[in-house]
């Protein structure tokens, strides 16, 4: 297993941009940058962790209330910005813990402050914004409904450390009273419970899986590759609709998906029978 | 002979944390001209449960009812608290999902048609897992759609109350109304205690939750909009009342700003008192409007 959550973001964040530091005034939990991708310019947004942070229970790669807002801030500055122009394409690099599981996160609405990121990530996609999540690490449960989740097109690693789930195997092993032995053989029969990235891969849900050498260590070979992946994804994005429908429409979800994509066709139909 | 006793309005009222999810979406909508859609008889059930030995609901937990409500085009989508406490599978979250994109298109066609959500959930239901967190980007992509030209009333009532991924769908909502039996937070005061520990949160101390996640507190505070008694008449009303208010002149969620500067200000080295909260982020009563 590789170390600390954010890391592997940040080197990514770093080795796209150029920068490892946090724009003026934010917080040093979300770095935030305009690059090149191609012949444009991209914003890259990601959350990574921040021993020094004011709140205690979002120090370790967290998405806590100083995240999120900064997050909302960073992506609705360019919906402003690009308001009369080309749409800059967004880029949430994810690799991050969850959610913060704090008190005072609770006391001042952190349900709110996710909410303002995922309206404003989602509102750049509606407006035109090509939204692309590039999963390097793990996306946890609300940290990634906050940050990633919205996007266009989702793009993932093809590594074993890299882990999207609706909560960490411990966590999730308590509530449903299961040990994780168990919840790892369960995730092998039944795929949405697995926190294997291929299963993951099997829902539908992810544009490509990348297989990058050494995703730890960003090399000028490898930042080509993620770069030309992003642009794809970017391109797929503009040619597409601006919902999740392509979610919906991939040969994964039509396998895997069966039952909701079935209840969908039937709301669909009497919904109309008026 | 009986003796006429002088129940209080209290006892008479007709309580609507008594009512299950149908009851309650049926109570709000103008009498006969509702139907539901994917009911029970169409029997869209959860293919995941039975592998876990699990048995499914005909539902799956999700009950969505199409009519008027004060004659205006509606939906309400009410999640059902007692089956697997609310939580959002593939199929309810399909059905919720794909009801919004269906108000969404009648009101660009012209039909302007707001949805009402009744969330009792406690978020993403884990032998679903990531098609349940899928299904909420969905819903939540589906809500933001919506909101361009239509409002989306979410009701807490209780006793389960809005925790989750759910809270951040509630978050986005155009309205949030509860009841004082209600909660609304994102990480439940388990789940923190056993993440943070119980020093962080201490989740047996109910006064504590209460004074957190409580209605009263979050209406208080200006992160819901309005606090209602339990009480399937008044519940209604305030409905009906958002229904003819239509969309607000910006969302909560839009307004990072605000949000940011006040989380600036707060002191963060030790734990926030709420009531401080209710005097220093609740406007209403100075500007007239939460927002």
């Amino acid at each position: 297993m590789r170390g600390q959550v954010g890391l592997r973001g940040k080197a990514w964040f770093e080795a796209l941009t150029g920068r490892n530091f946090p724009l003026e005034g934010d917080p040093g939990s979300v770095l935030t940058a305009d690059a090149r991708l191609g012949n444009e310019t991209a914003r890259f947004l990601c959350v990574v962790p921040n021993p020094a942070a004011r709140f205690p229970c979002a120090r370790q790669g967290e998405v806590g209330l100083e995240e999120a807002y900064t997050l909302a801030m960073r992506v609705r500055e360019v919906i402003q910005q690009d308001a009369n122009g080309t749409k800059r394409p967004v880029i949430a690099i994810v690799d991050l813990k969850s959610q913060a599981y704090g008190r005072r996160e609770e006391t001042a609405a952190i349900f709110l402050a996710t909410a303002t990121a995922a309206d404003a990530y989602a509102s750049a996609r509606i407006k035109g914004h090509p939204v692309i999540a590039l999963v390097v690490g793990q996306a946890i449960s609300g940290g990634f409904l906050t940050h990633g989740y919205q996007a266009n097109r989702i793009l993932a690693f093809d590594d074993s450390s890299v882990v999207i789930h609706a909560m960490h195997k411990e966590a999730a092993a308590r509530i449903t009273l299961r040990s994780v032995a168990d919840l790892d053989r369960l995730g092998h029969q039944i795929a949405p419970m697995s926190y294997d990235i291929h299963d993951f891969a099997r829902l539908g849900l992810l544009h490509a899986l990348l297989h990058v050498p050494d995703p730890d260590t960003p090399s000028p070979i490898t930042v080509a590759q993620v770069q030309k992946a992003l642009m794809d994804a970017v391109a797929d994005a503009r040619a597409g609709s601006k919902d999740l429908s392509n979610r919906l429409m991939s040969e994964g979800a039509r396998a895997m998906r069966k039952a909701g994509l079935a209840a969908r066709a039937l709301m669909q139909e009497q919904w109309r029978h008026d | 002979m009986s003796t006429p006793i002088a129940a209080p309005a209290f006892v008479n009222r007709h309580s609507f944390i008594e009512l299950d999810a149908r009851a309650r979406a049926q109570s709000l909508m103008d009498p006969g001209s509702w139907r539901e859609l994917v009911g029970p008889f169409d029997r869209m059930e959860s293919p995941w449960l039975p592998l876990q030995g699990i048995a499914p609901q005909s539902d799956d937990g999700c009950v969505v009812l199409k009519g008027t409500i004060a004659g205006a085009p509606s939906v309400v989508i009410a999640l059902e608290g007692g089956f697997q406490a609310g939580s959002m599978g593939e199929v309810s979250g399909a059905k919720m999902s794909a009801a919004l994109d269906l108000a969404t298109q009648d009101s660009q066609n012209g039909k302007k048609t707001t949805a009402i959500l009744l969330l009792e959930t406690g978020g993403v239901r884990l032998q679903e897992a990531n098609l349940g967190l899928a299904a909420i980007a969905e819903v939540m992509a589906s809500m933001l759609a919506l909101r361009e030209h239509a409002p989306i009333i979410t009701v807490i009532a209780g006793t389960v109350g809005c925790f989750g991924g759910l809270a951040l769908a509630a978050g986005l909502s155009s309205y949030i109304v509860m009841t004082r039996e209600a909660r609304l937070g994102m990480n439940g005061p388990e789940v923190i205690e056993q993440e943070s520990g119980i020093e962080e949160f201490d989740a047996s101390d109910r006064g504590l939750i209460w004074a957190i996640n409580g209605g009263e507190q979050r209406v208080a505070m200006g992160v819901a909009d309005e606090l209602v008694l339990d009480d399937a008449q008044k519940i209604g009303a305030a409905v009906q009342s958002y229904v003819k208010a239509g969309l607000p002149q910006v969302h909560r969620s839009q307004q990072v700003e605000l949000y940011r500067r006040r989380i600036a200000a707060l002191d963060a080295s030790a734990q926030i008192d709420p009531l401080m909260l209710r005097q220093s982020w609740n406007t209403k009563t100075r500007e007239g409007d939460t927002r």
